[in-house]
């Protein structure tokens, strides 16, 4: 006998969840184009930010815009709906009371070695959790934060002038692209991470981000 | 919590799902701009950015961070749109056209504009590419030029042209009357350089390099929204920052 479905996703969730998946792609695309320019980081003379990345050259396939401009019109088109989804998302959360199942609190940190242990193989059995675990809840919290710095980041590159308090608050004008920048890479690496763990540790995950019904290994709704 | 069957709903969203990140893998695959079916909208949008820019973001009054002349860049990249860098054949001859939608038009002489009232200042200077770079400018506020031409009521942009090929840039006014919007004519303490627009630019921290004319010749008071060089082809008309 199969466990019974339990709703788990709400529409605006699963709605939001990959609107900013095809969103964001077009951002990072717009902007590795956008990037080629002037790929470096730091006034003119120096000195320069330490960035692996210095003078590099993004493969064809992973850049939209075909010139400066062209990335530039996606990059301030697609902003709009990256930035009305995610705080939809967080109206959401905030107005359903989800993030209280999300929001990694100092209290998770033990549940959070647990769990390091478990994927490290020092122990067997999957720590017992509610709807998500505290490495993900971590996890989770900082792939929000992440979404807003990208945006104030984005704002204080945008306009250095009128918004100059917020491109101070980021370390000056330069200092803001370097970021803006390496939150790009946080991204990747948190997607990559994520789509490794719903395959490997929880599958029917995905089909609840699709249909919003979840039957798996971790029913349990807190 | 409640049962359901989701079998259907199941294969349909993993099709959306699929085709959805298909078509974004794709636009991202050829370097697309937009197309003739994208690119109108994402000018539209463009346009809206622009207006956010220029009626939200803008202040008339807020001035752009200064610094010390210490603190200038030990170098700043030029650029021009002819094959050499534009001279002129007679600089003497040279001289700035102020006409369109004005009570007085007039021309002014290099020494015309440096008995007007003079600004100095050391700022950051910030290009479309990425790139920035500090130094310091001098010349006369436009303001100054605009207390003189008396612009007429209708006059909403001043289309600034310059020698430079068919170089020029459509400004708004409220972004040439802000009190850092300058012609300058000299720069880190030194008569204006030909690579950075000799005899006279426009130069202004409020917007980016593009925006910033070279190579003047005339600035127009006008009702219709000028283009420009590089706004015509796809960049953003306000190019505030």
């Amino acid at each position: 006998m199969e466990p019974p479905f339990v709703r788990r996703h709400h529409w605006i969730v699963r709605l939001t969840h990959w609107t900013t998946v095809i969103v964001l792609a077009g951002m990072i695309a717009s902007g590795l184009q956008i990037y080629e320019a002037y790929a470096k980081f730091g006034n003119r003379g120096g000195p320069y930010f330490v960035s692996p990345f210095d003078g590099a050259q993004f493969p064809h396939w992973s850049r939209l815009g075909g010139w400066l401009a062209g990335a530039l019109n996606w990059h301030f088109a697609l902003a709009w709906p990256l930035t009305t989804f995610g705080l939809l998302y967080l109206g959401y959360l905030v107005q359903s009371g989800e993030w209280r199942a999300l929001l990694f609190r100092p209290r998770d940190v033990p549940g959070t070695l647990e769990m390091a242990k478990y994927y490290l193989h020092l122990r067997k059995d999957h720590p017992p959790q509610g709807k998500h675990n505290p490495l993900q809840k971590l996890a989770y919290t900082g792939v929000i934060v992440l979404g807003a710095l990208a945006v104030l980041t984005g704002f204080a590159i945008y306009k250095p002038t009128q918004l100059s308090w917020l491109t101070a608050l980021f370390g000056g004008f330069q200092a803001a692209r370097y970021w803006h920048f390496w939150i790009v890479w946080m991204f990747v690496g948190f997607t990559i991470m994520h789509v490794i763990l719903v395959f490997a540790v929880d599958p029917a995950s995905l089909r609840a981000m699709l249909t919003g019904l979840y039957r798996g290994r971790f029913p349990s709704h807190d | 919590m409640t049962d359901a069957k989701p079998q259907g709903i199941d294969r349909r969203a993993f099709v959306t799902l699929g085709v959805g990140s298909g078509a974004a893998a794709l636009l991202a695959a050829c370097g697309w701009d937009g197309g003739r079916l994208l690119r109108p909208g994402l000018l539209d949008i463009g346009r809206v950015n622009d207006w956010v820019g220029e009626k939200i973001l803008f202040s008339p009054t807020r001035l752009a961070r200064t610094y010390s002349t210490a603190e200038r860049s030990a170098m700043l990249p030029s650029y021009f749109i002819s094959t050499m860098t534009p001279m002129l054949d007679d600089p003497a001859a040279w001289r700035l056209r102020v006409d369109g939608l004005v009570a007085h038009p007039f021309d002014l002489s290099l020494d015309d504009l440096m008995r007007m009232p003079r600004q100095s200042y050391t700022v950051k200077h910030h290009c479309v590419e990425g790139w920035s770079a500090i130094a310091t400018w001098h010349g006369v506020p436009v303001s100054a030029i605009a207390e003189r031409c008396r612009p007429l009521k209708a006059a909403r942009y001043i289309n600034f042209v310059s020698f430079d090929a068919d170089y020029s840039n459509g400004w708004d006014m409220a972004s040439a009357m802000h009190p850092q919007t300058i012609l300058a004519y000299g720069m880190n303490d030194n008569p204006l350089p030909a690579a950075h627009g000799a005899p006279l630019r426009l130069y202004s921290p409020t917007k980016l390099g593009y925006k910033l004319t070279k190579y003047l010749v005339s600035m127009t008071f006008t009702d219709t929204r000028p283009g420009g060089y590089w706004e015509d082809q796809g960049y953003p008309w306000f190019g505030g920052i």
